[in-house]
């Protein structure tokens, strides 16, 4: 018998970025055939938009605005963003349960690659989610109304606000572990900040108390200055303010979730 | 042969909360020999090979895969080693090529070498015509074979297994076996883990038996198997009998404790020779007309190895319980505790 230790094929490391691809290229594939993936990606959005335009377009006359679609759409790209959002602490989760997240660690790659590919999936399903929530929004009316540099900007900044969403339920996903209770710890934050935001009615009919939360939740920031730029008026203060608040959720969640990551292993 | 050891490791510590995992390890596997960790569960098998493949940073202690150290230099070590383990981590959505050719990518391969990588691997773990559907729909023997298959992308020199064939029916475990030992075959340097005596013996050049974060006896196969007796004798009484007197007749015959569960009544006698012992047995269940209901000649157990090792006889799986069963009792005078 002959010492084998030299015989290695050890392949030259490949860089961050081109591991993060082959992750993000392995959630891609996993968004279409997961069947609860591909809801949450479709039937979802259109459901949310047509829902709520005819549910409650009827009744809900938000000022300034001629129609609800155009008030409503940039509240659904956060909410089928966040809900959506929702699956990426389930992955995280599944991932640590069935050992892929040891199998990755013991690989020679760095820790960012896994993450980073989850992050970089859900940014472009998002991409998709919002062309196809613009897509069936436009069928029924939905128009943008401050031209195509505004409306390319209120895309990119929902891709955005999706960021500090799927950053912060890859960090519920290592914390929480179990993929069920990570689903749903991801969901009803969505759910109590999107009904207590400006998302699908405008704040001022709320009580004071509520207003005052309503005013400062990041899903209104976000929507405000989604809003701004669909429908036009003054964005610089509102997308900046957006863009502070969902920065700072990043640089919170980012940290904590790729220090978690660094010491996880499956139970 | 070269002599240098693949894995070592000295000292090594882990505790987790107040549960101490690892109570003080030391191991060492020679290049191109296979080393088993036998255990029970929560005896501290997948917490040393997490320590070993850089998983999880011991509290005290070193640990070195060819010459480099687990902690200073993790990525070193994970070019050097591939884990397989007992949960057959492969994803469930992919096909087990994409599954493969993901890992061949990870590892730096270009699109075609992870490509005629993945192929090769599928060949070789007899998954070529399966390599096409998604691996949810693999049985289970089949996912642990991919797994291993994934665990062999960059032709690791050191590979850990953690509990390869735990929860495969028999068939899925001859299938692992015989890849294992092409691997050896290739001077590949192995540690496995399992709760498995005859699967230690089966794969491996030397066993560490490992209990509450310790190890409590190691050796070659063959030294092993003299220090607990090598096989084992167990009759059972004709219904309704009485097993004691069955004992008392055949106990001189033991070459350690013998045992007796009176509920069931059983007897199991640790003999070296087992076939060289049958004719004696035979005239003395003649001699004393004791009848039995049924006899039989086995390789020892995990509980068998306890047994000998610890004098505590325990179920495997009962983790660090220390409950004997009150229907049992050992007889030579060194009592169970």
């Amino acid at each position: 018998m002959s010492a084998a230790v030299t015989t290695t094929r050890a392949a030259l490391p490949a860089s961050a970025l081109a591991n993060s691809a082959t992750i993000t290229a392995r959630n891609l594939r996993r968004l279409t055939r997961v069947p609860t993936l591909i809801a949450f990606a479709t039937v979802q959005p259109i459901l949310f938009v047509l829902l709520f335009t005819y549910g409650f377009g009827g009744a809900i006359h938000p000022p300034r605005v001629e129609r609800y679609i155009d008030y409503l759409l940039p509240g659904i790209f956060i909410l089928s963003i966040g809900f959506g959002a929702s699956q990426t602490g389930v992955a995280i989760a599944e991932d640590l349960a069935t050992g892929m997240i040891d199998r990755f660690r013991s690989l020679p790659i760095t820790g960012s690659a896994v993450l980073i590919g989850r992050i970089a999936a859900d940014a472009i399903r998002n991409l998709l989610v919002i062309a196809l929530i613009i897509g069936v929004g436009s069928l029924i009316g939905f128009r943008f109304h401050a031209g195509p540099a505004a409306a390319l900007a209120a895309v990119a900044l929902a891709v955005g606000v999706g960021l500090a969403f799927s950053s912060t339920n890859a960090l519920l996903g290592l914390i929480i572990r179990d993929a069920e209770s990570a689903g749903l710890a991801g969901l009803f934050p969505v759910i109590i900040l999107v009904f207590t935001s400006s998302a699908l009615v405008p704040t001022e009919t709320m009580p004071s108390w509520l207003e005052a939360f309503a005013n400062v939740n990041p899903i209104t920031v976000s929507v405000d200055a989604l809003r701004a730029l669909c429908l036009g008026g003054p964005t610089a203060t509102a997308v900046a303010k957006a863009l502070a608040w969902n920065a700072t959720i990043l640089a919170i969640t980012v940290p904590l979730a790729s220090r978690r990551y660094q010491r996880a292993t499956a139970a | 042969m070269s002599a240098q050891p693949a894995i070592t490791a000295v000292g090594l510590r882990k505790r987790f909360g107040s549960v101490e995992a690892l109570a003080g390890i030391d191991l060492e596997a020679t290049a191109g020999t296979a080393l088993a960790l036998l255990g029970p569960n929560g005896a501290g098998k997948t917490t040393t090979v997490r320590i070993l493949t850089t998983l999880l940073r011991p509290d005290e202690g070193r640990a070195q895969i060819v010459g480099r150290d687990v902690v200073r230099e993790p990525a070193a070590v994970r070019r050097l080693i591939g884990l397989s383990g007992q949960y057959a981590a492969v994803d469930g959505f992919l096909t087990g090529r994409e599954n493969l050719r993901m890992i061949g990518r990870l590892y730096g391969l270009d699109r075609r070498s992870a490509r005629r990588r993945a192929d090769e691997l599928l060949e070789q773990v007899g998954l070529a015509r399966a390599a096409q559907r998604t691996t949810r729909t693999y049985s289970g023997g089949m996912r642990r074979r991919l797994d291993l298959a994934a665990s062999l992308v960059a032709e690791p020199a050191v590979l850990f297994l953690d509990e390869p064939t735990t929860g495969l029916d028999p068939h899925g475990r001859l299938g692992i076996w015989q890849l294992l030992d092409e691997l050896k075959a290739k001077g590949r340097t192995l540690l496995l883990t399992t709760q498995d005596m005859s699967e230690a013996e089966r794969l491996a050049d030397s066993i560490l038996v490992i209990d509450d974060g310790r190890v409590i006896a190691g050796g070659t196969v063959e030294q092993l198997k003299r220090q607990i007796g090598g096989d084992r004798i167990e009759l059972g009484a004709a219904p309704g009998d009485d097993p004691a007197p069955l004992a008392e007749a055949l106990v001189s015959l033991a070459a350690g404790t013998a045992t007796v569960d009176r509920a069931a009544g059983r007897i199991v006698l640790p003999v070296s020779d087992g076939p060289a012992v049958f004719p004696e047995l035979a005239e003395r269940l003649a001699a004393a007309n004791l009848r039995v209901s049924d006899l039989a000649l086995r390789r020892p157990t995990l509980e068998d190895v306890f047994l000998a090792l610890t004098g505590d006889h325990r179920q495997p799986g009962a983790g660090a319980e220390h409950d004997g069963r009150p229907t049992e009792s050992s007889i030579d005078g060194r009592g169970s505790s």
